[in-house]
């Protein structure tokens, strides 16, 4: 006995829509051993992990604010993937999006009125796109691996605002904590429904993100240059795309994505600039566009699922004791499964013997004397 | 390998079938091949002569059947096991590293550890007692493709093998090459030899081949020899049908007629140490001619199509003109909106996008001039527009499907072809550049798109057309020039024109030029 993969004449369909859900059952297979092997009922740890999370209103407002950025970065990083551009430092530009973002609030907290949320949250976008254009700049200009380059600038993201929190932005009056002044209430992004919860417009902004960028990329000229420059980058030029304009629009668009996701998470659900402002949402992304088929509409179904899993995993550790860590090898292993399900799309799997060419011959060949 | 008993057949394949997914490659194929025959495998692209060959050097599984060799029944699992039997082949696009020479690639196909210097004597001694000259010490990327072919055959006799297949060995020879691998060929077979040659050129299978097998669909329809039949009655057995002869209507007023597409003094500098510069070039196309570029594959012609369609940008604006403006700086975009169109040689990757749909493909060469009608306002595309425009032209061309609107990868090369040439086509452009119109492409389809570009040129556009197939240049061209080593021969009205004349120029035989030496050295 042995699989044998063989390639399909046409992609499946089928397939590219059940390879998320083929992933997840076997990520829940894969999980329930784990939780097994920690000495902990799976049952348990899954009604605990999947369901108590969400089993109350303010508890989805919880959600919301976790898919917020996810889906906001997701759908902008789709964009990237599409074209076959790597990039992978979207949590670098989220953070840059919530220092840039952050300059009204913490250096001119006079300046109030209705005019400074939509400048911070403008501010923000400028932020992410400025920083996300270096490894564009870098990759068009000298021919660098985009892969490399944005993945290093979160680090000095990280650090820069581990930096100006401790530095220049302290609040004097914040008696050593390494944190701005609070936001004053004309940059704090409102809540949605705050008589049930949290949730704030980053919500809103992530929905309507994804539908105008499932318009962009399914109707209009511009989504059709993204998707011919990553698949057949030679018929692109053919076509007469640029590729060099590509990897900046890409870049820029979804730099000035995950930079609206930062300011957001910043003036929406913290209020003031921390050392640490996301749990790693700009690499989570990363698992949120491809789970989401890098379909605009996919990531966010996407973005709620993986929303849970940091959830989850706030859930088993203060219930049954695991380390938090447990969403991490989750959103991993969820990722690891739709990658290699995705192998489905192209190929269908056969069993077959391994001698299984001489037995068809043999039969055949008795008949022909 | 002397086991044999006297009029045996050296191979014999009996019903085998290879399946790929829903395809049936190979459908109960039978062949034999006697000692010191060469036998011709005749066929249409997809008709399955690859896929056979590849399951005789054992590259291919076969999913059923049998092969038997002098007449044991033997499995071929791998090239390894098809070479110790006594098969070896020679493929159409060579394996070889341009940056060694030729005995240090037949060093690395031969493993076995043998030094270079005795292959290099043992290469050199066959080389000559073929008639194939060759150094092997010089480097392959000096070589020009015949000679590298001959490294092929070399690699191929070294394993001295009793079965030589041979695969579209002339498609990338001149005539007078061809003629030079024909006399080998005829040698080898007088030692006994077999030979299995695959090819669509009919001509040279009358000529040189003893038996031929003809391939349609996967099945055997008939095996024949081929000196009793004509070019027509084995075309028909391929084809299956008549194939229309391609009509062309004397051109008349053409000395007259507007420059549409002018080349003055094109020059570019190789890309890659590899790639060929291009010198000096100049041509002019008038509305209502076809002119013909020839020339062995590798000369220049795909560095002068970037050119001239402004996938590569030149530094003088005035060394490409199109309808008597300088075009020179313009982008492919640029060169497409004063009136241009372009059929670029690869048809999957390059001219078209794999895995998007005809419709799609359609948009990717024309959203620029056909701005208005299939992109509305805000960049929005105009999803019926392009729908009703690209099944217009699938009837148009005839292009057959098994979707109303597939992947341009589901559709066979022809059909696909049909579909790009007329896509431009329907543009009604009044400059066309194809590159290898026909390459690849089923006999029936190759006669509609060379019909559709006479006609074209007739009704007042200038076509221009790089092939690498001479019937198909002879065919369809009021004048024929030739491109070797990145430089263009004058033009030749196709009454002066002969197959000797445009082999010798194929050959770098151009009166009046001197010889460049490599400057990349």
């Amino acid at each position: 006995m042995r699989l044998e993969l063989v390639k399909r004449p046409q992609r499946s369909m089928l397939f590219s829509a059940l390879s998320p859900f083929i992933a997840f059952v076997l990520t829940i297979i894969a999980g329930a051993i784990m939780f097994a092997l920690l000495g902990v009922n799976p049952l348990t740890a899954f009604r605990i992990y999947f369901i108590e999370p969400i089993s109350q209103v303010w508890q989805l407002h919880e959600l919301a604010i976790k898919a917020a950025p996810l889906i906001l970065i997701a759908v902008g990083l789709s964009v990237c993937y599409k074209a076959n551009i790597w990039n992978i430092g979207a949590e670098g530009q989220f953070i840059l999006g919530g220092i840039v973002g952050s300059i009204i609030p913490v250096l001119f907290p006079q300046f109030e009125g209705l005019l400074v949320l939509p400048l911070t949250l403008l501010l923000g976008m400028v932020g992410g796109a400025a920083y996300a254009a270096i490894p564009a700049l870098l990759k068009t200009r000298f021919n660098t691996n985009e892969i490399l380059t944005s993945l290093m600038l979160v680090y000095v993201a990280q650090l820069f605002l581990d930096w100006l929190v401790r530095g220049p932005w302290r609040d004097p009056q914040g008696h050593g904590f390494p944190q701005t002044i609070q936001f004053n209430d004309s940059a704090i992004l409102p809540e949605l429904l705050p008589e049930s919860g949290r949730a704030n417009w980053g919500f809103v902004f992530a929905l309507i993100a994804a539908i105008l960028i499932w318009i962009l990329m399914s109707r209009m000229l511009k989504g059709f240059e993204v998707r011919v420059l990553g698949s057949s980058p030679r018929a692109g030029r053919f076509a007469g795309f640029g590729l060099n304009r590509m990897v900046f629009f890409a870049f820029l668009l979804s730099g000035a994505l995950a930079g609206l996701a930062g300011i957001s998470e910043v003036s929406g659900a913290i209020g003031q600039l921390q050392p640490v402002i996301s749990p790693g949402y700009g690499f989570t992304a990363i698992i949120v566009a491809f789970l989401g088929r890098l379909n605009p509409l996919g990531i966010v179904a996407a973005g709620l699922v993986l929303a849970l899993t940091y959830l989850g995993g706030e859930a088993v550790q203060s219930a049954l004791g695991i380390s938090d860590k447990v969403a991490r090898v989750f959103q991993g292993m969820l990722l690891f499964f739709v990658l290699g399900c995705d192998t489905l799309i192209h190929y269908r799997i056969r069993l077959t013997g391994f001698s299984a060419p001489k037995l068809e011959a043999g039969p055949k060949l008795e008949e022909a004397r | 390998m002397s086991a044999d008993q006297d009029g045996a057949n050296l191979l014999e394949v009996r019903g085998l079938t290879k399946i790929f997914g829903t395809l049936t490659a190979c459908d109960h194929v039978d062949l034999n091949i006697a000692k010191g025959e060469i036998h011709a495998l005749l066929g249409e692209n997809g008709a399955g002569k690859s896929t056979l060959v590849k399951m005789l050097f054992g590259s291919l599984e076969p999913n059923s059947g049998e092969i038997f060799w002098n007449g044991q029944a033997v499995r071929i699992t791998s090239p390894g096991t098809a070479k110790k039997l006594g098969i070896g082949m020679v493929f159409q696009h060579f394996s070889l590293f341009e940056a060694l020479t030729a005995a240090e690639n037949i060093a690395l196909s031969l493993d076995d550890g043998s030094p270079i210097s005795t292959i290099a004597a043992k290469a050199r001694a066959l080389s000559y007692s073929y008639g194939l000259p060759l150094d092997p010490l010089s480097l392959v990327g000096d070589l020009s493709v015949g000679e590298r072919q001959r490294i092929e055959i070399i690699r191929c006799l070294l394993q001295t093998p009793q079965l030589i297949i041979l695969d579209e060995p002339t498609s990338v020879l001149t005539p007078q090459e061809a003629d030079k691998l024909f006399e080998t060929l005829e040698r080898l077979r007088s030692e006994g030899k077999s030979i299995l040659y695959i090819s669509h050129r009919l001509e040279e299978v009358k000529r040189i081949c003893d038996r031929a097998t003809v391939l349609r669909h996967g099945k055997v329809v008939g095996h024949c020899n081929p000196r009793q039949e004509t070019a027509s009655s084995l075309a028909r057995m391929m084809v299956g049908n008549e194939v229309l002869a391609v009509v062309r209507a004397p051109a008349e007023g053409i000395e007259t007629a507007p420059v549409l597409l002018q080349i003055r003094e094109l020059t570019r500098k190789p890309a890659t140490p590899f790639s060929i510069p291009l010198r000096n070039i100049n041509l002019e196309v008038r509305a209502g001619e076809v002119i013909g570029i020839a020339g062995v594959a590798g000369n220049g012609q795909g560095e002068f199509f970037e050119s001239v369609s402004g996938e590569v940008l030149q530094q003088d604006a005035g060394s490409v003109r199109i309808r008597g403006k300088d075009a020179g700086g313009l982008t492919i975009t640029g060169r497409r909106l004063m009136g241009a169109a372009f059929v670029p040689e690869e048809r999957l990757g390059h001219g078209a996008a794999p895995r998007m749909k005809l419709s799609e493909n359609l948009l990717l060469s024309r959203h620029a001039t056909d701005g208005k009608m299939f992109v509305g306002a805000g960049g929005m595309v105009k999803g019926d527009a392009i729908h009703t425009a690209a099944q217009r032209i699938i009837k148009a061309m005839d292009v057959r499907k098994s979707a109303p609107d597939p992947e341009a990868a589901a559709l066979s090369g022809g059909n696909l072809q049909k579909f790009i040439v007329g896509r431009e086509l329907d543009r009604r452009p009044s400059v066309l550049v194809v590159n290898q119109p026909t390459w690849g492409v089923d006999a029936g389809a190759a006669a509609h798109i060379r019909q559709a570009l006479i006609e074209l040129a007739r009704s007042g556009s200038a076509v221009l057309v790089i092939s690498q197939d001479l019937d198909e240049l002879f065919e369809i061209s009021d004048a024929i020039t030739v491109m070797h080593n990145g430089e263009l021969s004058k033009p030749l009205p196709i009454a002066e024109a002969t197959f000797e004349k445009i082999g010798l120029l194929m050959g770098g035989a151009e009166p009046g030029h001197a010889e460049h030496t490599l400057e990349t050295a």
